[in-house]
């Protein structure tokens, strides 16, 4: 059960992201660059998808346990530290530089668009990247936000 | 000035396809967490599902049925067909093969820096920037600001110096599906 909840969660957001625009990685460039060609269409998905899940949240949080599993489980960490800052700056950076993010690069790989499947060998290489750094400086796993 | 600019990006923005999306992922986000209690952050999940092909993986799975459902359905209401669907998306293979090996740099580099950012920063526009902000997460309201900021200012830097624009067409404003 929760494999198919999950799996209905993400075909409704696959299709959101393609519906949206946002799988096209020029009009993702063009909001983050701010000339005479500037699209804010971003700032209006991510406006509504936050006004839809903010709502959401909240009318979920009024139950004890979700639907089919026993716990929540949102992130408690709230300290604003360096991993966080560095971390968020450089994805920015590769952001801006790909204009791809994880998941339209996901849905991208699976329409078999070669930017995407180009994006996600070397995102999946970073991941390693890091995950080999953070075990070799002996840190604990660094905490999931989402 | 300012209201030229303003209005060129209203003009530029496809404001009803935004919004019918957004909702879908702020619905889909909503669904993940009401169902399972799990938030919809997509490089979590992608970690995640290296190591653990239960959930997460079906959720992966799930976003390319749904992405590729909608661009067949789109390209198919749009007096398009679903044959001609296909042979953009193949055609489009070649010619972005055949586009400017700056390009690749830009494509390499940028996946490096995601892959490492979203992990070292606990997550990306998925998990920061719409269920993070939902929540009101005070750790996920900075990491947005931050990476909003730093994607603007390389954005726009590259662009007005030549480099990033020769190399991904971003003049042509081209509309999804």
């Amino acid at each position: 059960m929760t494999k198919l909840a999950a799996l209905v969660a993400g075909i409704i957001f696959g299709a959101g992201l393609v519906i949206s625009g946002m799988t096209n990685p020029d009009k993702v460039q063009a909001f983050l660059t701010l000339n005479n060609n500037w699209d804010i269409s971003l700032i209006f998905v991510m406006g509504s998808a936050l006004f839809v899940a903010s709502i959401g949240y909240a009318i979920s949080n009024r139950r004890v346990a979700p639907l089919f599993a026993d716990d929540f489980h949102a992130p408690v960490n709230r300290v604003i530290d360096q991993p966080l800052l560095a971390g968020s700056a450089l994805f920015g950076v590769g952001w801006a530089l790909s204009g791809f993010c994880p998941g339209p690069a996901i849905v991208g790989a699976f329409t078999l668009d070669a930017r995407a499947l180009l994006f996600l060998l070397a995102y999946l290489m970073g991941v390693l990247i890091f995950e080999q750094a953070s075990a070799r400086k002996g840190s604990a796993q660094a905490a999931v936000d989402g | 000035m300012t209201t030229d600019f303003l209005q060129n990006a209203l003009a530029n923005a496809t404001l009803d396809t935004a919004v019918i999306g957004g909702c879908l992922i702020g619905l889909a986000a909503t669904w993940l967490y009401l169902s399972i209690g799990r938030i919809a952050g997509i490089s979590g999940i992608a970690a995640r599902a290296l190591r653990d092909p239960g959930w997460p993986l079906m959720f992966i799975v799930g976003l390319g049925i749904g992405g590729w459902l909608a661009a067949v359905i789109g390209a198919s209401l749009s007096a398009d067909n679903l044959a001609s669907a296909a042979t953009a998306s193949s055609t489009s293979i070649v010619s972005h093969l055949t586009d400017t090996t700056q390009r690749w740099i830009w494509l390499v580099a940028g996946g490096l820096l995601v892959g490492f950012g979203t992990r070292m920063g606990s997550g990306c526009t998925s998990g920061h920037g719409v269920c993070g902000i939902a929540r009101l997460s005070p750790r996920s309201l900075v990491a947005t600001c931050v990476f909003l900021a730093t994607g603007m200012v390389v954005a726009t830097l590259l662009s007005s110096s030549g480099l990033l624009t020769s190399s991904s067409g971003l003049l042509t404003t081209s509309s999804g599906l």
